[in-house]
């Protein structure tokens, strides 16, 4: 089976900062891989470039077999196969949870008011908010607006969902929601990737756990040997850090 | 005749009012056919220019900023007069009314323009972010993401740049426009009395004293609730 996301020798510099030093990435059909790491590890920003958020300064990214890097891709065509969850929602206030997730269908793929609003009414009784169409981002809590978020991604109905930190935004009492969410959606085959620190989460849903640091990928494997047996020594410093909270 | 008879004879000479009254209501229509104008044009090309400048050509971006600056830097009957005696020499005859309306619409769209822009970047990086993800262009992102949002934020400090520029209307008197100020003059030399000022204040507060209160209605209306 080809792989979804195929990004090779990635490297990114924002001015005097080499943020990412060459990673590889690559995703098959309905695998769930999670990126774990230190903050400033490069992470958000390797997920930022496989749908040309950021454009990495060298190395190549086909994602469905479209090279996202390719001037000549049509990048609003190609991100249409890219679901994308944002830390911190990003919703659109002046629109209500149906307006912000039959936008893109509108705009988009060019459907009637009519008819996008029934798929994104579907989209939103996916993450159970069927009974919260018609309220703004502002009257939903966290974990909702999350959740409204990722009904805007899957709305589109893309090949593979990126989430960037899903749940750092969130109280703790609103994070199973949206985890159940993302469960859900991996329950039925959605190809994911994941950076979270969310490691229960991590260790249940995930096929492959990738570990990066100071912008390399160091280690990678099942959740099992990640968080088990981790080779490197940054990885057992990093677990170590993160099971004692 | 005590002081106060004279006060009241000069600026409240009833007998003079009424002679005059019938040139001040023209003037009124015409200040606010005039106003109406230069909002319009103004509040307009000033969108458009932020709009362009949101498309991030440096070149043009550097010309939209030297045209905004120059006008807000220019004095409104500096550029007023220039138009109407300047474009003349250039071979473009321009009516007092042409000169007033095109002058303080480029003062009213190079600060409008200043406004919109300070909008557009108030917008958060991540509503661009979260519509370009979905496939989202830049135009429609712009259009119906961040304008929206920017141009609610506007509103307030908009309302009351748009006061203070219509209110130059009365510059136009300057280059022979018969609006509010211009009438008022006329009936002061043709009546030998300045009652008919009496008249034209009055007559601004008609005009301006609802756009006032209509313009802090907008700004409780249109606070951000979030």
């Amino acid at each position: 089976m080809a792989d979804i996301v195929d990004a090779r020798a990635i490297h990114k510099h924002f001015g005097p900062l080499h943020v990412l030093k060459g990673v590889d990435l690559t995703v098959a059909e309905r695998e769930l891989v999670f990126v774990i790491g230190p903050s400033g590890s490069g992470k958000s920003t390797l997920l930022r470039c496989l749908n040309r958020l950021e454009e990495p300064t060298s190395g190549s990214i086909l994602v469905d077999g479209i090279d996202m890097l390719d001037k000549r891709t049509d990048i609003n065509r190609a991100r249409q196969r890219i679901g994308m969850v944002f830390q911190s929602f990003n919703l659109y206030p002046h629109m209500t949870a149906l307006g912000n997730v039959a936008l893109a269908l509108r705009k988009v793929l060019k459907q009637g008011r009519a008819e996008a609003e029934q798929r994104a009414q579907a989209a939103l009784a996916r993450v159970h908010l069927a009974d919260r169409a018609d309220h703004y981002p502002g009257q939903l809590s966290g974990g909702q607006q999350q959740r409204v978020a990722i009904a805007r991604a899957i709305a589109l109905e893309p090949r593979v969902m990126l989430f960037d930190e899903p749940t750092s935004a969130l109280d703790p009492e609103l994070v199973g929601g949206v985890l159940q969410a993302m469960r859900e959606l991996r329950e039925d085959g959605m190809t994911m990737v994941v950076v979270s620190h969310e490691m229960g989460f991590a260790r249940a849903a995930a096929d492959r756990v990738v570990f990066m640091a100071d912008g390399m990928k160091l280690e990678e494997g099942p959740p099992g040997q990640i968080f088990g047996d981790p080779q490197h020594e940054r990885t057992r410093a990093f677990i170590r850090q993160i099971e004692r909270h | 005749m005590s002081n106060w008879d004279r006060f009241l004879d000069s600026f409240f000479n009833l007998r003079v009012m009424a002679d005059q009254l019938p040139k001040i209501v023209d003037g009124f229509f015409l200040t606010v056919v005039l106003a109406l104008c230069i909002v319009a044009t103004g509040l307009i090309a000033g969108l458009l220019l932020a709009v362009v400048r949101a498309l991030g050509i440096r070149p043009l971006n550097w010309l939209i900023i030297f045209v905004v600056d120059l006008f807000r830097a220019l004095p409104p009957l500096v550029i007023i007069v220039l138009l109407y005696f300047g474009l003349p020499a250039m071979g473009m005859e321009l009516s007092g009314f042409g000169a007033a309306w095109l002058a303080l619409s480029l003062v009213l769209m190079a600060f409008a323009e200043e406004v919109y822009w300070a909008g557009i970047t108030a917008v958060p990086k991540g509503q661009w972010e979260a519509a370009r993800s979905t496939g989202i262009g830049f135009l429609p992102t712009l259009g119906a993401v961040v304008l929206p949002q920017a141009l609610r934020m506007t509103i307030p400090p908009l309302t009351s740049r748009t006061i203070a520029i219509t209110k130059g209307t009365a510059l136009a008197s300057v280059v022979a426009v018969p609006e509010i100020l211009g009438a008022a003059q006329a009936g002061v030399s043709f009546s030998f009395n300045p009652s008919p000022l009496t008249l034209g204040a009055l007559a601004y507060l008609i005009l301006f004293l609802p756009v006032v209160i209509l313009g802090r209605w907008i700004e409780t209306r249109f606070a951000w609730k979030r």
